[in-house]
């Protein structure tokens, strides 16, 4: 199976870093729009500069550290349910 | 009259004869069917019905209507693209019981009484546990079987909240029903089930995974739909459905981001987005009533669609395991494309379907002044994009390089794909095509600037979490695992206990039948004691003792009689 040898561009660490890099730029300034823009809401403190961002990033970052506990409690071996 | 060829008899016909059709023919035939049963909804309007009168109960075993209507659409699309996806199948079995399957679910939804209900819903379960066990595996096998027995259970409920319904009301019509209403619960909990709602929702990721990768596609369309469809006829308004829907969003996403199977990432996200469907029925607003039916719609094209591009690559590479994948855009830049397509539109990115119906739920949320529920929700629409918008594609196709080098996905396959991207983005882009199907009228405008850069926040940053959790190496790795869920009391608890209850039943027995032997025994022994010679019924008596005894009890009776 394991046959070409052909680099591709994600291959080189340095683009993927770039990548990376871009992905932060838009963040700032979808945020920096909200300076320019007033974003009409539903609801009030969803109104507040850049909610959606923080409230985005803290929600998946607690996600995954509560997932990682959970891990623990409920992780079993493969053939669990088979022995 | 259009309404007396039902586009489910047309679906169950083709399902039933198909096994007859020449393996070369059979999926053109079946691929037929469903644009057959497509042409028939066209025809149909709401209001129109067809009644029928068996063993005295006043059936309706037609009703058309708004809801009905948009379920019907979207099941016949579905079932006319999961035909293409298995194209190449060439066995009879699957694609026949999928046809049948499919063709159940839509009588189903078109069902105006409960009698017919009930038929249309125990013929989904037997043939969607067909298309289970069509995977020939014993593990599908067993899955199967307990997937078939909660299926069951769900019919049994249905059919007592009917006979519940019937004796308070003498009809049979399924109409609002509401927790109050007579056989409420039992309803409820038969919606329940199908809709896998929190500690009935195992039998999803248990079975589902473990059919073929033709068959999970099948499966995730029709079942939980048709929950939901049945949830939105019975209980609109329900407030308890608001918080069990809220659950269901939030609670299978922590499972989803340590589950290495990807088919069962994608089992615990449809948890999560049919949650999002429930809260839109428990609203019961015109806005969330209309949300929670087009996301339903677009859920089961992205939601197949994401399970089209798992199926594609658990036939290429053999595995859909996290652990043993990556790198696979290189082999499969096709399939990795239309299942980014799918991650966006399940994502609710701008300009996919998700975009346009999810938001109408939470709009109705925030409208009603549910603010906590409407927090817990957005944190299930960044979770959504982070276990299942970005960790499917990521895993199977980026991620570090297995070294697998296959074959890209058959042609059926992405053609496929390729119509169920257009429909994810088309939606997307033209949400209004969708809103005009909807129940009720809609007056929601998704493309506002402010909704628009609301939305991509959240994603970008929710992205940038797992990017900046990955480079830091906090993001827990992939693992070969199996992870305790609720099925755990039916598959482990229950069964030691019922050993555990079978050995005190047997302890008991024994110390029952010791005591039971051996009080026999001194009965016997007493008897045999009692007429043995000389004991008390070998003795001889004199007669005149005989006759006194007999003048004392006439003289007594004597006296009763007087008395």
């Amino acid at each position: 199976m394991r046959s070409d040898d052909r680099k591709y561009w994600l291959d080189d660490p340095g683009n993927v870093t770039k990548l990376y890099r871009g992905l932060w730029i838009v963040g700032i300034l979808l945020v920096a729009l909200d300076f320019v823009l007033h974003r009409h809401d539903d609801l009030g403190f969803a109104e507040t500069y850049g909610f959606y961002a923080a409230y985005g990033f803290f929600a998946c970052v607690s996600l995954v550290l509560a997932a990682k506990v959970l891990r623990r409690l409920v992780q079993r071996p493969e053939d669990y349910y088979d022995r | 009259m259009i309404v007396e060829l039902p586009a489910a008899a047309i679906l169950i016909g083709a399902g039933l004869l198909a096994p007859l059709v020449p393996a070369r023919l059979r999926p053109a035939f079946l691929a037929a069917a469903p644009l057959v049963a497509l042409w028939q909804l066209a025809g149909l309007a709401p209001g129109e019905s067809l009644r029928a009168e068996l063993f005295g109960f006043a059936l309706e075993p037609v009703r058309v209507d708004r809801l009905s209507l948009a379920f019907g659409y979207v099941f016949a699309i579905a079932s006319f693209l999961n035909a293409i996806y298995a194209w190449h199948v060439r066995t009879a079995l699957e694609p026949a019981a999928a046809m049948v399957y499919a063709g159940a679910a839509m009588g189903a939804v078109f069902a105006g009484d409960l009698l017919t209900l009930f038929v249309y819903w125990e013929l989904t379960a037997v043939a969607s546990v067909l298309v289970i066990w069509a995977r020939g595996t014993e593990r599908a096998f067993r899955a199967g079987l307990r997937y078939i027995a909660v299926q069951l259970a769900s019919g049994m409920l249905l059919a007592g909240g009917a006979a519940v319904q019937y004796a308070a009301k003498g009809s049979l019509a399924f109409d609002a029903v509401g927790i109050g209403g007579p056989g409420g619960m039992l309803l409820l909990a038969a919606f329940g089930i199908k809709c896998a709602f929190p500690l009935l929702h195992n039998w999803l990721q248990d079975a589902y995974p473990e059919a073929t990768a033709t068959g999970t596609v099948v499966l995730s369309a029709f079942t939980t739909k048709l929950g939901v469809y049945a949830l939105a006829r019975g209980f609109p308004g329900t407030e308890a459905l608001v918080w069990i829907g809220t659950a269901m969003a939030a609670f299978p996403i922590f499972y989803a981001v340590i589950e290495n199977d990807l088919r069962r990432v994608l089992a615990y996200s449809m948890n999560n987005q049919i949650g999002f469907m429930v809260v839109g029925v428990g609203l019961g607003t015109e806005l969330g009533m209309n949300g929670a039916v087009a996301h339903a719609f677009a859920d089961i094209l992205f939601k197949g669609l994401l399970f089209m591009s798992m199926g594609a690559v658990l036939l290429r590479a053999g595995s859909v395991n996290g652990t043993d994948l990556g790198g696979l855009y290189k082999s499969m830049p096709l399939t990795a494309t239309f299942c980014i397509v799918g991650a966006a539109s399940i994502s609710a990115f701008p300009l996919f379907s998700a975009f346009g119906t999810k938001s109408m739920i939470m709009a109705s949320a925030a409208e009603q002044g549910h603010v906590f529920e409407w927090l817990v929700l957005l944190f299930a629409s960044a979770g959504v994009f982070h276990h299942a918008g970005i960790k499917i594609p990521y895993f199977a196709f980026f991620a570090h390089d297995s070294g697998i080098r296959c074959k890209e996905a058959p042609v059926n396959m992405l053609v496929a794909m390729a119509l169920a991207a257009a429909l994810c983005v088309g939606i997307g882009v033209y949400p209004w095509a969708l809103y005009g199907v909807l129940p009720f009228p809609v007056s929601y405008e998704p493309y506002t600037s402010a909704h628009v850069v609301a939305q991509l926040q959240l994603l970008v940053f929710s992205a940038l979490a797992f990017a900046v959790l990955m480079r830091t190496g906090i993001y827990p790795p992939e693992l070969r695992s199996v992870n305790l869920d609720f099925d755990w009391t039916y598959r482990r608890a229950g069964p030691a206990l019922v050993a555990a209850a079978g050995a005190a039943i047997g302890t008991l027995n024994a110390a029952c039948a010791r005591f039971a032997s051996a009080s026999v025994g001194r009965f016997v022994a007493a008897g045999e004691r009692a007429a043995a010679p000389g004991g008390l019924m070998a003795r001889t008596r004199a007669t005149g003792v005989m006759a006194l005894w007999m003048a004392v009890l006439l003289a007594a009776y004597l006296l009763v009689y007087y008395f």
